[in-house]
């Protein structure tokens, strides 16, 4: 089928193995650690940039391990899953930088970063898998990964948020699984991209199909947060900045978004998605997400409850991407993938430097902290501007494009809900910037950390400037080739010309 | 009614009356001894078709499986009296109460 | 039959033990584990020996003393018989090297127990006898031998719950064992063999058969716990020593299973109706929720364990349904039987690692601890990582997540389900999971959770870790030669074999 290579399973193992050794290091060989990991991630980063080069001439990697008769393990490289997997390792060794310095002297760091490692090991298996039960087995593994991260500190309310994650991600795993060897059964074992399979089976069993799919759908959907399954995103909060980000834009969310895309365009294709008509609920529940989210943001004090509400309707864009047939709205969806990633990490960093140098968790807290800390909230205002869709901050993109998508496709009501949300975005996130940069603060606070020159520690504070430079260039520089705006459309456009 | 058939009833018998033994009695000698009186009928009805139609002398097959099987109960039989005796040293109950 | 190639393999695997066990009788305490770990190494070595020599030579037999049936004993080693033992080999050896360690650590507080050493070794050949055998009787014998070594080993420690728990467990054995040889006695009066394959040949169905049936199914459910018969499973597993928790959950109850297993597809087949089929489902159907839940709902670890085996060979008694075909269905057509074989074997291979790894464990921590009561739990996560991280695979293996043997167990029999359209069982697969997942979760949970006091532990010996670690990471790396395991298992003539019921009648009798 294709010549089989180790890249893809080294570009797993540039994670897995640094996360294992950490595991069996001693709690006090911080040093050694440190180096392990920014090994994995710069090595993770450089194998995928390599690995992209080579895709682009032409060469394909694949790497197949039969497990059983007709079930394989299969890692393949295609243009989609390199754009995630590129997402994830170029965000993690962000990640990776500021978790460094924001667990500083905390406790457990080796049971930390160990499964920190194991999740983006996670994230990246899902974009590499070649077929449906790889996905599955890189998706649960993303769970169990993660779960140790959301209850890390170990406080009574990280336990239980611990306890909700997991109740709904193991539902949706199971749902998924059963999804999953349904279609086995139906279907036979399926790559992803072999979408004359199932078109095949569309006229003779309908509705078996139908119903596949919704489980699919369900399955994944807990993690892509969509109304009503969201409910484990905003509590899980409760974990470290880091983990946040890792959550909302490195791999969790990313992982249900990605896995509904490969769903609806490799699994199923489109032309078979709308004939059984299977979009439209999707489309519906998506938008719904949107609006809903947005409106519970409205009312959280609790910054980055904020924020994971404003998640819950950001990542919707995506599968509402999807649910709408034409070029620019998958475009839109696949580009928004990306950009959701890095404006919504800015600002968890953001958040999360805040609450670490002045203790501030409440926005009502936030009055004149613009001034103290200018850096840090000069990129959280940009990525705002993004999230609400000005230019030419890289969130105007994703929305132009998905309202380009909807006009095309007729789907009048779509920009409707894009201009709401927007107009939501705006109304809930402005406030904050509002009393960031022009309120009195009501009394000086001293900072809690050690800070020296800088408005907090550099680890801190590199990660955060980095992201906002990446959300603003995504924007900025997105006409030009190998942005990730361009990579999308020459993915949507080699959905549709197929 | 021929001799086989007799011995073959009263090993069901036997074998019936052993299993409600050992449900409804209480007393660990008493759940013993059903065991044994159902060991006694699953030897009875070996031994009944020892007599084959077939065979003009009685078939040592059977024979040979009872008696190894009458080694395995006695021994079941008294590791059982053993720890029986065990539990009533330790704690004087002769029987299993609700939480055992 | 006796055509077969000979080796002296299955004799060796039986007499070996067998012969060691005796042997260490006569040694002082100190040379009892060291024979018995000598002992449990050669079995291995020789069991792995076997297994290579069966997946060269294809199914091979030992004929006992030249005796040739029906008086002689035959052993037969095919390739299901060799997985089984290939199994015992390895998941006992890490339980042997995990006893010595553990007894060592407590030879002070006269918690030695020199007297595991034999009687581990003379269930060891039980076992092995009973995956050899090839005749009814043989495998009477070699399942009293496990019965009452299993029995003396559950009440090792003397104390006052596990004698009541060993006694309770005797009783329901020998019950079980002489109801299964009643049934024997009507099959060999109705035929007048006891030769497995010979039976499968002869066999008619007609009262006898069905009355053997009725007696010998119910007999071997109580000797391997199944629902409604597994009362006395989780206090006798729970009471033991942890290294004998380990053994009987992991080893034990499956050699119950491998006779129902051989004796329902070899034998039986075609007296058996559909509805028999259904009637086995519907137990194991209730017995993953029930032991599930039941699991969920106590407070002391090595209780959660012992119900969760009850579930667990639940998943086992699924695989009855799918074996049994309903009437007009041939075994050639029926392409869901080879899924449900593989999760039945993956079931029982999954299981037996991650469950051996559970409740050493579970010793880890009483030994660490004093008690396994789950409150304590609480930062144990920080205090005992590889413990945590143990019971952490172990659990994920039972819930059936992938990449382990459990997962491989349940896509599998999911697979089966969907494929012969009883989907009516997948509620129970999924729900069980589902279960599964909360009380392995409510462990791991209380695991991360901050401490309210701190006890003081006490030091457990690392390889203990190890050895525990090992058996979970065991659970997940059996998946790699899945698919070269299932080529070897279907050289096996009755692997992937259906039951093809010609009896009218049952559910589905009439279409």
């Amino acid at each position: 089928m294709e010549t089989t290579s180790f890249l893809p399973l080294l570009i797993i193992f540039s994670s897995l193995l640094p996360g294992t050794l950490i595991l069996m290091l001693r709690e006090d060989q911080s040093a050694l650690r440190t180096f392990l990991n920014l090994f994995g991630a710069v090595a993770k980063v450089g194998l995928i940039a390599w690995v992209f080069a080579g895709y682009l001439r032409g060469e394909e990697y694949g790497f197949i391990l039969p497990l059983a008769p007709d079930l394989a393990f299969v890692l393949r490289v295609d243009q989609l899953g390199l754009f995630f997997a590129s997402l994830s390792s170029v965000l993690w060794l962000v990640t990776t930088l500021y978790a460094i310095g924001y667990l500083e002297g905390g406790k457990h760091r080796r049971r930390f970063f160990a499964f920190f490692s194991f999740c983006v090991t996670a994230a990246t298996g899902i974009a590499l898998s070649g077929n449906v039960i790889t996905f599955f087995i890189f998706y649960e593994f993303l769970t169990l990964s993660t779960y140790p991260l959301v209850v890390h500190s170990g406080t009574d309310k990280a336990v239980n948020a611990g306890r909700t994650y997991l109740w709904y991600t193991i539902g949706g795993g199971t749902i998924l699984f059963l999804g999953v060897v349904a279609l086995f059964v139906v279907a036979g074992p399926i790559s992803f991209g072999q979408t004359e399979v199932i078109a095949s089976l569309a006229s003779v069993n309908p509705t078996q199909l139908t119903i596949i799919f919704f489980l699919m759908l369900t399955g994944l959907a807990v993690k892509a947060a969509i109304f009503p399954l969201h409910g484990w995103l905003p509590i899980s909060m409760v974990a470290p900045a880091p983990v946040s980000a890792l959550l909302h834009a490195v791999a969790v969310v990313k992982a249900g978004a990605f896995g509904i895309i490969r769903l609806v365009y490799d699994v199923y294709g489109i032309e078979v998605a709308e004939q059984l008509n299977l979009l439209t609920p999707l489309a519906v529940f998506a938008a719904f997400t949107i609006i809903y989210g947005s409106v519970r943001a409205l009312f959280q004090d609790d910054f980055k409850k904020r924020l994971a509400f404003s998640t819950v309707s950001q990542l919707s864009y995506i599968s509402l991407g999807v649910a709408i047939t034409g070029v620019l709205s998958s475009a839109g969806a696949i580009v928004h993938l990306v950009h959701q990633g890095i404006m919504k990490i800015t600002m968890f960093f953001a958040a999360g430097n805040v609450a670490e140098t002045y203790g501030y968790k409440k926005i009502s807290e936030l009055d004149g902290i613009g001034r103290r800390m200018p850096l840090t909230m000069g990129v959280f205002t940009i990525a705002v501007f993004g999230m609400i869709g000005l230019p030419p901050v890289a969130g105007f993109i994703s929305k132009w494009y998905l309202g380009l998508g909807a006009v095309e496709a007729g789907s009048y009501w779509v920009v409707l809900v894009l201009l709401g949300s927007s107009a939501l975005n705006a109304a809930y996130f402005l406030p904050i910037v509002y009393r960031a940069w022009f309120c009195e603060p009501e009394h000086e606070a001293a900072p809690l950390r050690q800070i020296g020159r800088l408005e907090t520690q550099a680890l801190l504070l590199i990660p955060v400037i980095v992201t906002g430079i990446l959300s603003l260039a995504a924007g900025v520089f997105a006409a030009m080739a190998g942005s990730p705006l361009s990579i999308a459309r020459e993915i949507a456009e080699k959905l549709y010309l197929l | 009614m021929e001799a086989y058939k007799i011995y073959s009833l009263t090993s069901a018998v036997l074998f019936v009356i052993g299993i409600g033994g050992i449900f409804i009695a209480r007393h660990f000698i008493k759940k013993i001894i059903a065991t044994i009186i159902m060991g006694g009928g699953v030897f009875l009805c070996f031994v009944s078709f020892a007599e084959r139609d077939a065979l003009n002398f009685a078939d040592p097959v059977p024979h040979a499986m009872v008696i190894t099987g009458i080694v395995v109960a006695v021994a079941s039989a008294a590791f059982a009296l053993a720890l029986a005796r065990r539990i009533y040293q330790l704690t004087g109950e002769e029987s299993f109460t609700k939480d055992q | 039959m006796t055509d077969l190639p000979t080796s002296p393999f299955p004799a060796l695997l039986v007499g070996l033990p067998f012969l060691l066990a005796t042997l260490s009788l006569f040694f002082s305490s100190k040379g009892k584990a060291v024979v018995g770990l000598i002992g449990s190494f050669l079995t291995a070595l020789l069991a792995i020996v076997a297994f290579v020599e069966v997946t060269q030579q294809g199914t091979v037999i030992h004929i006992l003393g030249g005796w040739e049936p029906p008086l002689g004993i035959l052993l037969r080693m095919d390739s299901l018989a060799a997985v089984f033992i290939g199994m015992t080999a390895l998941v006992g050896v890490f339980i042997s090297l995990y006893a010595r360690g553990y007894f060592r650590a407590q030879e002070d507080s006269s918690e030695g127990f020199p007297l595991f050493w034999p009687l581990w070794l003379f269930l060891w050949a039980g076992l092995n006898g009973l995956f050899l055998s090839n005749d009814l009787f043989n495998l009477f014998v070699t399942i009293e031998v496990i019965g009452i070594c299993a029995v003396a080993l559950a009440v090792l420690s003397g104390k006052k719950a596990a004698l009541f728990a060993g006694l309770r467990y005797l009783l329901a054995a020998i019950t079980g064992s002489m109801a299964y040889l009643f049934g024997v006695a009507l099959i060999y009066g109705s035929t007048g063999t006891l030769d497995l394959a010979l039976l499968g040949q002869v066999l008619e169905p007609g009262p006898t058969t069905t009355f053997a049936l009725l007696v010998i199914t119910p007999g071997l459910m109580i000797k391997m716990a199944g629902f409604p018969f597994h009362f006395w499973l989780p206090p006798a597993h729970s009471s033991a020593p942890a290294p004998v928790s380990a053994l009987l959950s992991a080893l034990v109850v499956k050699g119950a299973f491998y006779i129902l297993l051989r004796l329902w597809t070899e034998v039986f087949g075609v007296s058996l109706t559909f509805a028999a089929g259904q009637l086995i489902g519907v137990a194991g159907a209730v017995a993953v929720i029930w032991g599930s839940w039941q699991a969920f709902m106590q407070t002391s670890l090595k209780l959660i364990v012992a119900h969760s085996s009850v579930a667990q060979l639940g998943y086992l008694l699924l695989v009855f349904p799918l074996l049994v075909l309903a009437p007009g269905v041939t075994a050639d057509s029926a392409d869901w039987l080879s899924p449900a074989w593989t999760a039945g074997v993956y079931q029982v291979i999954a299981h037996a690692f991650a469950k051996a790894s559970f409740f050493l464990s579970a010793g880890i921590i009483i030994m660490a601890m004093g008690h396994d009561r789950i409150e304590s739990f609480r930062d144990l996560a920080a205090r005992m990582p590889m413990t945590v991280m143990a019971i952490g695979l172990a659990g994920v293996s039972l819930i059936g997540l992938p990449p382990s043997g459990g997962f491989m167990a349940k896509w599998n029999l999911l697979q089966g389900i969907f494929l012969s359209g009883q989907w009516w069982w997948a509620p129970a697969v999924l729900g069980g999971s589902l279960l599964t997942a909360s009380y392995v979760f409510m462990l791991m949970r209380l695991a991360f959770a901050p401490a309210r006091k701190k006890e003081p532990l006490r030091p457990v010996p690392f390889r203990l870790q190890v050895f525990a670690l090992l058996l979970a990471l065991g659970s997940f790396l059996i998946i790699l030669p899945a698919e070269s395991l299932i080529q070897f298992l279907e050289s096996s003539q009755i692997f992937g074999s259906g039951i093809e019921s010609i009896v009218e009648g049952g559910v589905y009798g009439n279409d």
